[in-house]
This record gives C-alpha cells, sequence and structure tokens, in this order.
C-alpha cells in the first residue's frame, strides 16, 4: 500500500468524520449485549433503533447524532507549538464538510461562533511523551451528557460509601437527560479540575478493556450492577439498561480531601485516534 | 402502529394514553431555548406556533443550491425548556411536544389543561429522525443560529416516539422514578 503524507488539517478532518459517523465497535457490542438482556418492551425497542441508527450513520456517513458536540482532543507523542492551529483549521473546515452542527457560542452574548472556534475552544489536552510520532484523539462530547456533570468536595470520612452514594445519585438524577444507556466516567481524587478531568478521560477506555487496578475495577463492577438495577432504563423510560460500563480513574489527592466527579457520556460514546508518522502519513482507530 | 395527522386536534390527543407508540404525518415544527424565549417575550407571534407539534431539536442543515436539506435531527434535552413549556401549551395550544427526558409537573398539568401530549423520540438517533422529516418547509428566526432557530418541516412518517406523557396526567417518567427513588432510598440506608 502506497501512504501519502497529508496535511494535519486534513488528518483533523478524517479524525473528526470518523468519529462522528462510525460507533466504536466495542461501543457497538456494548448496546448488542444490552438488548440480549434487556426484559422492558419499550426499553428494547430504543436500543433497536439506537443501533439501526448507528447503522445508518456508517452507511450514509452522516453524523450519528445532530450534536456534533466540542470536540475534545487529547495530543500526545512528538508535539511542537504548529499543532493547535492545524487543530483549529481543521475543525473549521470540517464544519460545513462534513457537516459537524456549529455549537459554540459566547458564553454571555450566546452569539454562535459559526465555525465551532471561539476563545479557548476547541480544548485541547497535550500530553507530551517520547517517540518521532504524534497521536491525537477526539472526543466530541454532547450538551446532554456534558450538562449533568457533577463534582464533589467529599470529606475523606464519607469514605467509599459517600463516594458510591454520590455517583449512583448523580447517574440516576440525571434521568432520561444525558441519553443513557450511559458510559460513567468517574474521577476519585486529584484537586477539583484534575478530578473532572480524570472522570472525562475514563471516559476514553474502550468498553472492552479490563481494568489491571483492583479497587478500580470493583468499584466499576459494583456501580454497574447498583445502576443496572435501578430501572431507569434507555432513555429514562424504564428498563434494565442504565449504564453500558462504569470507567473508574483515580488520582493521589491532598490528605483533608475526597474530590470524586461523574462525567457521563450518551451512548453515542464518539472517539477516534490518528497516528500522524514522522513522515507525514496517518493511521487511524477506534 | 399509530399515525397522528399534524396539525392535531384536541381530540385525537385526548384519545392517546402513556405507553403507545406513534408516528406523525404533517408538520412539525423544532424549538429550543432561544426559540421559547423569543416566542414568550414576542408580541406577535409566528402562526406557525399555534395547534403546533413542537419537536425540541435542534438539527444539521444544509443548504443546497438555495434548498435547504436536514442531515441529522434527534431531540435535545427538554427538562431545559422546564420553566418555558408550560405557558407556550397554554398560549399556543401546542397539541404536541417532542423530545427527550421527559418534563416537570407544570408542564404535565397545562398538557391535561389543554390538550397536549409529550412524545420521547430516541434521543441521538438523528440520522433515522431526520429520514422521516421528508420536506424543510422553511426557517423562521434563522438569525438564532442553525441549532436554535425554527425549522418548519413536512414530516412523512415521523418516529418512532413513545407517548410518555398523555393528557391524563399519566406519565412514564414519574413511574419509572418512582421506581429509581426505591434504589436510590435502598443504597442510602
Amino acid at each position: 500500500m502506497i501512504r501519502m503524507p497529508i496535511p494535519l488539517e486534513d488528518v483533523v478532518v478524517n479524525l473528526l468524520r470518523l468519529a462522528n459517523t462510525k460507533l466504536p465497535d466495542d461501543v457497538g457490542w456494548a448496546l448488542e449485549a444490552a438488548a440480549s438482556w434487556e426484559t422492558n418492551e419499550i426499553a428494547y425497542s430504543q436500543l433497536g433503533g439506537i443501533m439501526d441508527n448507528m447503522k445508518k450513520a456508517e452507511f450514509t456517513g452522516r453524523p450519528m447524532c445532530q450534536d456534533t458536540g466540542i470536540p475534545v482532543f487529547y495530543v500526545s507523542g512528538k508535539i511542537d507549538a504548529s499543532i493547535e492551529e492545524g487543530i483549529r483549521e481543521g475543525l473549521k473546515k470540517a464544519t460545513p464538510l462534513i457537516p459537524l452542527r456549529p455549537n459554540t457560542v459566547h458564553p454571555l452574548t450566546r452569539k454562535n461562533s459559526g465555525d465551532n472556534l471561539g476563545d479557548g475552544m476547541p480544548i485541547i489536552h497535550y500530553r507530551p511523551t517520547d517517540g518521532d510520532f504524534t497521536e491525537i484523539t477526539v472526543l466530541p462530547k454532547g450538551a446532554g451528557s456534558e450538562n449533568m456533570t457533577r463534582l464533589a468536595m467529599l470529606n475523606p470520612a464519607d469514605g467509599a460509601d459517600g463516594i458510591k452514594k454520590f455517583i449512583v445519585s448523580a447517574v440516576l438524577e440525571a434521568g432520561g437527560r444525558p441519553c443513557p444507556p450511559t458510559i460513567v466516567g468517574v474521577g476519585i481524587g486529584g484537586t477539583s479540575d484534575k478530578c473532572v478531568e480524570m472522570a472525562k478521560e475514563a471516559l476514553l477506555r474502550p468498553t472492552d478493556s479490563v481494568n489491571e487496578n483492583d479497587e478500580e475495577r470493583e468499584l466499576e463492577d459494583e456501580l454497574f450492577t447498583i445502576l443496572n438495577s435501578s430501572g431507569l432504563g434507555p432513555m429514562g423510560l424504564g428498563g434494565d439498561t442504565t449504564v453500558l460500563r462504569v470507567h473508574v480513574k483515580t488520582g493521589y489527592c491532598h490528605t483533608a480531601s475526597l474530590p470524586v466527579a461523574v462525567n457521563l457520556n450518551c451512548w453515542a460514546a464518539r472517539r477516534a485516534t490518528v497516528r500522524i508518522m514522522k513522515d507525514g502519513t496517518a493511521e487511524y482507530r477506534q | 402502529m399509530i399515525t397522528l395527522y399534524s396539525p392535531m386536534n384536541e381530540k385525537d390527543v385526548r384519545g392517546l394514553r402513556i405507553g403507545q407508540v406513534v408516528h406523525i404525518k404533517g408538520t412539525v415544527i423544532t424549538g429550543r431555548d432561544e426559540m421559547h424565549m423569543r416566542a414568550l417575550s414576542s408580541k406577535k407571534a409566528p402562526e406557525e406556533l399555534n395547534n403546533s407539534t413542537l419537536f425540541h431539536c435542534g438539527p444539521i442543515m444544509v443548504s443546497d443550491n438555495n434548498e435547504w436539506k436536514v442531515i441529522a435531527a434527534g431531540p435535545t434535552t427538554s427538562a431545559r425548556m422546564n420553566s418555558m413549556e408550560a405557558e407556550m401549551i397554554t398560549r399556543f395550544k401546542i397539541r404536541a411536544v417532542i423530545g427527550k427526558g421527559g418534563m416537570d409537573d407544570r408542564t404535565l398539568k397545562a398538557m391535561k389543561d389543554v390538550g397536549c401530549v409529550y412524545l420521547a423520540a430516541i434521543g441521538g438517533a438523528a440520522v433515522s429522525l431526520a429520514e422521516g422529516l421528508s420536506e424543510v418547509k422553511g426557517v423562521i428566526w434563522e438569525d438564532l443560529g442553525m441549532a436554535e432557530a425554527m425549522w418548519i418541516f413536512d414530516a412523512s412518517q415521523f418516529g418512532p416516539l413513545v407517548v410518555a406523557m398523555d393528557a391524563h396526567g399519566n406519565s412514564i417518567y414519574k413511574d419509572v422514578n418512582a421506581k429509581v427513588k426505591r434504589t436510590m432510598e435502598r443504597i442510602q440506608s
């Protein structure tokens, strides 16, 4: 196979197109597994409608959801100063091309920039590592799920019990608003900002991956069972499928603190990654 | 399968019960936060609002040779409009609100008083739902932006939609919440 180097902005367009039109395989499998155990008739038809839409989006090349979200970018590997401009130009180009919905507005005037850019947009996290390639992962984040984000600065005495209660309340009080079945991203520890960042990063983990950390995995499994026995169901219309997975990420925190954050992802848990090689060629994966 | 012809009349709407699955044929308008705010503050609101089927949706639209086409159109979170919907239903005699996640008791009461239902669309099923909105009839308040403008569609077969709140004070969300609350209490104890 002959591969040609392509400009960064076009790599970003391709990355956004992949993320918005095709759901990662592991999310599709999680939805299928959910449908196989679902006993509620309405819930079953909601899951069927979701999978039907997923296939239509992939075949027609249209965004699976009209809320193409705020794209959150994670850049790692070899990073130079030009990457931000490349991402911005790529997003600007992708907006009419794919098309993406222009979503970014000034917070006070509510005026839409029309191109998904604006002060502070898009969100880019940098994590430089050794190596001669650059990796960009995008997480298009819709507002339905993002608006349900919760952060609690618990007391250390609240312990594991307090953590579980807070997470369960956050997911169940959100009801049908974040488009369940959701993937629940949980951050525990850090500072307040780091905690929310970890909760969002937890959403990047594939749903079929196994958490190697014993404490995190046990908490994930327990919360999964509690939440799916709640009866909330797909779209909050009742059923056995409230969450597809719970992903916990922890980090050390101050001895007087116990920060816990919940960041939900709708069933349309979109993500895509590209690795840009030294020679300018690119490899995409989900 | 039930097909509803929009604009609907009060009698059709009062005949619906929670749990039924329906499709819509006819006029569907979109409106979210900004459209609600403008409609309620307008002295002379557009006629299209009267007796409307109101879809909480900010679609992706493209203009092809000056002709609008819908690309993706799934429901947005209806609860954001909780503080405005009862007044919208009362003032404009809205017959059906389509969205996701359900609405509050004030809205449920207005639905009972006026004769209106809440229809739950599948959140995120934007390509499937857009297929049913076959024709774009126009756009009002385009200055609000693509997501917030009032788009007017002629639907051929829009759905499936679940009657989730009916005009008799029943709500699937209320029933589900009662069950969910028991789980919460079990965890809290």
